[in-house]
């Protein structure tokens, strides 16, 4: 038995300490955010936050993951209300066939928790990991941004103001 | 009034040596010329040229990643500071526009730029001197037809008194040999091309060739492995640690392609290498094989077998655990599940389904440092454009450092068959340091 601790949740899991995470939390936990697109590492979709850093799921051993804390889209909100970066990504209508999204979401989390006054280009940046096949960048680099104003308007003016400076320092 | 006497010849001594010593160390500016018209130069030396700066690699220290051609602005992190690549676009304020032919020959051929400042060996004129004069005109006729990039050179940051150029005749004195590149009469005329390509332009050796205090490629260790940017350049003589010993053809792919299947993707530094040689004449890059395969020479026997039957075990669809695990010192039939669930994947699966590397042939877990097995890990391998997916993911966040430590501690005891090395946790915080501080080009 392995427990994993995912969106703040203790879970005992009976699976080989070799399985990716990606299975795990799709087939033993039921979150389904989470995709698989490639099993390799190489495009993303299966992108969850491991302690605040964007990782792919695919290739993370659950064995390295006890005393973690793994989040997912699941994580960032609910249906009726929905986080900061789930918002900014329905307002900007960012998915097409919408496979990549979930993982687009946890990279871009875990860009704007380490850095709330992330540029455009630090969003191209961090982002580029992460394929998109319908081609819908330019609204997911909308959503991103919404998200990050969002988050930024939910600190409040006075946080906003130190936001911009720890920005400026960076 | 005897002491004062002493003195006053002491002092004048060391002024008239120090005085010789300035006029020994100086060089007389050359001329400005105006910057040459685009149709100086015919398209076949210019197409000439371009291949030669691209087996030279004059990007990999003249042009900042993403950034312009040749602009300059690159940092080198050197054990005595930090010294950033000039701008050798044609740009008459901040580039070498005004560098007349004569004053790009001497800077080639002596390191000494035109107004006559010695330049530091991080410029590997050590190598550049042996150069053709044909091969140097080429390389003028290229680098003055690229377009001007306005872009003044960062200052250097070295250590006291590095600063003071003129020392680095002294340097040139005890380490410099200047003169033109000089064949092996006995090799073939193929090996011979392939010699001069790799030592008096793409300068091999700046890399893989050790250095010693005083920062100088040492000439009784030709070869001998050393390091660039925070990796270990492999030895390339009789001792290169390849589990399946090179041969001129592996080392033509490799180095054209950046991969061969029996050594894995080139990596770190080396990436840029392979990346220029892709774009340069099949022929040059054959004949450079050729001569680093007859440095390594043959491969004993006992080596040479001990490739075929890791090749043969491989081919025969048993993986790379079971064929060493029984060999290697407390080997154990169950795979580490960090290492089977974040590198079997692709370093096990059936070959052809994902050309990934069987760690049991990978030079970097046979190398005495495990540097470069996490620099691999720790910022994954990126062929071509680092924003681009990788060949390699990167396992940064994805395991804690910890967990890296002992897995490449099992890539190296159980896969690899090789003792345990040394501190790879302290190994790890230093490449960790580095990335922190800026230095490196490979933190992303």
């Amino acid at each position: 038995m392995i427990t994993l601790t995912v969106n703040g949740r203790s879970h005992e899991v009976d699976a080989d300490p070799a399985t990716p995470l990606l299975y795990v939390l799709r087939d033993d936990l039921g979150l389904h955010a989470a995709k698989y697109g490639c099993g390799f590492g190489q495009c993303g979709a299966c992108t969850v936050m491991v302690d605040g850093r964007a990782v792919f799921s695919c290739v993370t051993p659950i064995a390295a993951l006890p005393g973690r804390q793994i989040k997912t889209v699941e994580g960032l909100g609910t249906i009726e209300d929905p986080g900061p970066m789930q918002r900014g990504f329905i307002e900007a209508q960012a998915a097409q066939c919408g496979y990549c999204i979930p993982g687009m979401m946890m990279r871009a989390q875990a860009l704007l928790e380490q850095n709330p006054a992330a540029s455009e280009q630090d969003i191209r940046d961090h982002l580029a990991l992460n394929l998109c096949r319908c081609g819908t960048h330019m609204r997911i680099l909308d959503a991103v941004k919404r998200a990050a104003a969002l988050m930024r308007s939910a600190r409040g003016p006075d946080a906003g103001t130190t936001v911009a400076t720890d920005g400026a320092a960076r | 009034m005897r002491f004062l006497k002493v003195l006053f010849v002491l002092v004048l001594c060391g002024g008239l040596l120090f005085g010789g010593f300035l006029v020994y160390a100086h060089h007389a500016p050359i001329e400005t010329a105006a910057p040459p018209a685009a149709d100086t130069f015919d398209a076949a030396t210019i197409a000439r040229g371009a291949e030669l700066a691209a087996m030279g690699n004059c990007n990999s220290c003249h042009t900042v990643e993403g950034g312009p051609a040749l602009a300059g602005g690159r940092a080198l992190e050197t054990p005595f500071g930090t010294i950033h690549g000039s701008n050798i676009t044609p740009d008459a304020d901040t580039g070498i526009g005004r560098w007349s032919k004569a004053a790009f020959s001497r800077a080639m051929r002596e390191g000494v730029d035109r107004d006559g400042n010695h330049l530091y060996p991080a410029f590997p004129y050590d190598h550049f001197t042996k150069l053709s004069d044909e091969d140097v005109d080429a390389l003028y006729a290229y680098v003055m037809t690229r377009t001007p990039v306005r872009a003044p050179t960062p200052e250097n940051d070295l250590v006291f008194p590095l600063g003071f150029r003129p020392l680095l005749a002294g340097w040139k004195l005890l380490f410099f040999r200047p003169g033109r590149f000089a064949p092996d009469n006995v090799a073939r005329d193929e090996t011979n091309h392939g010699a001069y390509l790799v030592e008096a332009l793409a300068h091999c050796g700046a890399c893989h060739t050790p250095r010693n205090t005083l920062g100088a490629e040492e000439r009784s260790a030709h070869f001998a492995g050393g390091t660039s940017d925070g990796w270990i350049a492999p030895a390339l003589d009789h001792k290169n640690p390849a589990p399946v010993p090179w041969t001129q053809e592996s080392l033509a792919r490799y180095l054209r392609s950046g991969f061969d299947r029996h050594h894995g993707a080139a990596s770190g530094p080396m990436i840029e290498v392979a990346r220029n040689l892709s774009r340069v004449p099949e022929q040059d890059v054959a004949a450079m094989a050729r001569y680093v395969a007859s440095v390594m020479g043959e491969p004993a026997p006992e080596r040479a077998e001990k490739g075929r039957a890791l090749v043969a075990t491989l081919e025969s669809g048993r993986t790379p655990v079971q064929t060493t695990g029984s060999s290697a010192p407390g080997g154990s039939a169950v795979p580490d599940p960090i290492y089977a669930g974040a590198c079997g994947g692709c370093h096990d699966a059936e070959r052809g389904a994902i050309d990934a590397l069987p760690l049991s042939l990978a030079t970097a877990a046979r190398l005495e440092s495990p540097q470069n097995l996490l620099h691999a890990v720790l910022e994954g391998v990126h062929p071509r454009n680092p924003k681009a997916a990788a060949l390699m993911p990167s396992f940064d966040g994805a395991l804690t450092d910890e967990q890296i430590a002992r897995l490449a501690d099992y890539v190296r005891t159980e896969i690899a068959g090789e003792p345990a090395w040394r501190d790879v946790a302290g190994t790890l915080a230093k490449i960790r340091k580095g990335a922190a501080s800026g230095s490196g080009e490979s933190t992303k």
